[in-house]
């Protein structure tokens, strides 16, 4: 479904992401761990059009989408749920979620069925659909967040940091609605530093470290994997 | 003060308060989309009413006003292609001066293109001399246009901004650009709307407000400063608070002449601005709790 090879970005001359190449199958949970500063969410910016690549190929269901801006891209079904959320604060909860359906076509009862299917997942949100968007608790602007990409009906769902800032209850909540979305067939792309939890939804895994992928595996192997262990699970600190 | 008089200067503080409001609202639709102070809005009224008024010497008045809104609208247009698309870094602050900076090079250039004379607009009824008994007040036709306009403007606006996907879009891009492009907003496209919009809108007050409060080259600085004031008492970005507070302080200032001398009219929409932002810097309307969530 999206297959990226040798990508290269960065902001102006500092160059971030080295030679990147990944891929994801559809109905895949994948995930990317790594440290603050490796690249996460920098790959992710690159991966939705809001920074463009300086050479290497993005590839989302056959067409070459390295060199289309981020609006185009959502309307070909990849969506970004950005790092920190960044809901429309001054708009009700039910308006970010219309604004989500903006790529989709004008059809109102597609964009109301979608609404319904929103509001069931989140049913908090549909208690609070006309409070705006700046007074909701972090938990529930990350299902904001996340419902508002959910509306555009996308192929591929790529989470920056859906756990930053979070409770450890909301955390589980937040995780066990990724799942939820997996078995409704969902593609996912988890970006995280929470890797313990991540590994523990996804299929497979990469680990990024500055900007390069050093390793690649299924979940299970890498929650195996010696480095992976002492690196991002906290392995030699419980001794 | 006998009635007939306390309901005149009423009358005629609606009538400029209604125009303020209007230049206010302006305002809000660009800062409403972009986050940013138009201070050339009061050149757009100034180019309504301009072009309206040479215009009207080959067509009939309807037709005139037509043209004058659709070239302030390109006007408007032209404001964004040329210059603020281009603009790698478009923080606030640069945004601001820049558009100070257009209202200096607009209003010279009316001054070429035109000459420093004041003209006017031709009453859209009757003339001069018409006026309209009012519980002995007595008020010319064209305040009742200039009132009948500006709801209609308020209204129109009102239901777009909150019912239309263009409007809520609009929103959304002010609320946070980053997160509209990634919901399939074309960001760039709404703001050169959201300019073509508030340039229209300006060219119509323009040309209603030309007949009773003429038109010069540089008749746009003062509206813009009241409508600027106007704007922040009612609530920066707030439709039905830039209403609110154009009618009170086009009343205030009217009543001010009753009181004070003719030339301290114009401290009257500052003095009230510097209380607003002392006491309550959301403005009347505008609640702390979303000024809170906005950049300025």
């Amino acid at each position: 479904m999206l297959n990226v090879s040798n990508l290269e970005s960065g902001y102006g001359k500092l160059q971030v992401l080295k030679k990147i190449s990944m891929h994801i199958k559809p109905g895949e949970i994948v995930t990317i761990i790594g440290a603050n500063g490796a690249g996460k969410t920098t790959l992710l910016n690159t991966i939705s059009g809001l920074i463009k690549s300086t050479s290497g190929e993005i590839v989302f269901n056959d067409q070459n989408i390295g060199n289309l801006p981020a609006e185009k891209i959502v309307k070909l079904g990849c969506s970004l749920v950005p790092e920190g959320r960044q809901i429309f604060d001054t708009l009700t909860v039910k308006e970010n979620l219309m604004i989500g359906a903006y790529s989709l076509n004008r059809n109102k009862k597609i964009i109301n069925d979608e609404l319904n299917k929103i509001f069931e997942l989140f049913p908090i949100l549909h208690e609070r659909e006309n409070q705006l968007g700046g007074t909701l608790s972090g938990g529930e602007q990350q299902m904001l967040a996340i419902g508002r990409a959910l509306m555009a009906k996308p192929k591929l769902i790529m989470l920056d940091e859906p756990s930053m800032g979070l409770a450890p209850l909301i955390i589980k909540n937040i995780f066990d609605i990724i799942k939820e979305l997996k078995n409704q067939g969902n593609t996912i792309l988890l970006v995280e530093q929470n890797a313990k939890a991540a590994l523990g939804i996804a299929d497979r895994g990469y680990v990024l470290e500055t900007g390069q992928i050093v390793l690649e595996d299924t979940s299970k192997e890498l929650l195996n994997n010696d480095d992976v262990q002492k690196a991002y699970l906290g392995k030699d600190y419980k001794k | 003060m006998k009635f007939e008089y306390l309901l005149q200067y009423i009358l005629s503080g609606l009538t400029n308060g209604s125009i303020y409001a209007i230049t206010a609202i302006g305002f809000n639709i660009i800062y409403n989309t972009t986050g940013i102070i138009n201070f050339a809005q009061g050149e757009f009224l100034m180019l309504g009413g301009m072009s309206a008024i040479t215009f009207s010497q080959y067509f009939p008045l309807p037709i005139a006003i037509l043209f004058a809104v659709i070239v302030t609208s390109i006007v408007g247009a032209l404001i964004d292609f040329t210059i603020i698309r281009r603009m790698k870094k478009p923080t606030v602050l640069n945004m601001i001066i820049i558009t100070i900076g257009l209202s200096i090079l607009i209003r010279e250039i009316a001054l070429h293109v035109w000459d420093e004379k004041v003209r006017s607009l031709p009453y859209f009824t009757g003339d001069e001399t018409t006026s309209i008994n009012f519980f002995g007040a007595y008020i010319p036709p064209q305040v009742l246009w200039v009132l009948g306009i500006s709801t209609l403007i308020v209204v129109f606006l009102g239901f777009f901004f909150k019912y239309t996907v263009a409007g809520r879009s609009m929103r959304a891009c002010s609320s946070n650009i980053t997160a509209a492009k990634l919901c399939g907003i074309k960001t760039n496209n709404m703001i050169t709307f959201s300019f073509v919009l508030s340039a229209a809108i300006g060219a119509v007050a323009g040309a209603a407000i030309s007949p009773i409060a003429q038109t010069q080259y540089d008749c746009g600085t003062s509206l813009a400063i009241k409508g600027f004031a106007v704007a922040i008492l009612g609530g920066l970005g707030n439709s039905t608070g830039a209403v609110i507070g154009g009618l009170l302080i086009g009343i205030l200032e009217s009543l001010s002449i009753s009181i004070l001398p003719l030339a301290y009219k114009d401290a009257i929409a500052i003095t009230i601005l510097l209380i607003i932002l002392f006491v309550k810097p959301s403005g009347l309307l505008g609640k702390s709790e979303i000024s809170a969530l906005k950049e300025f």
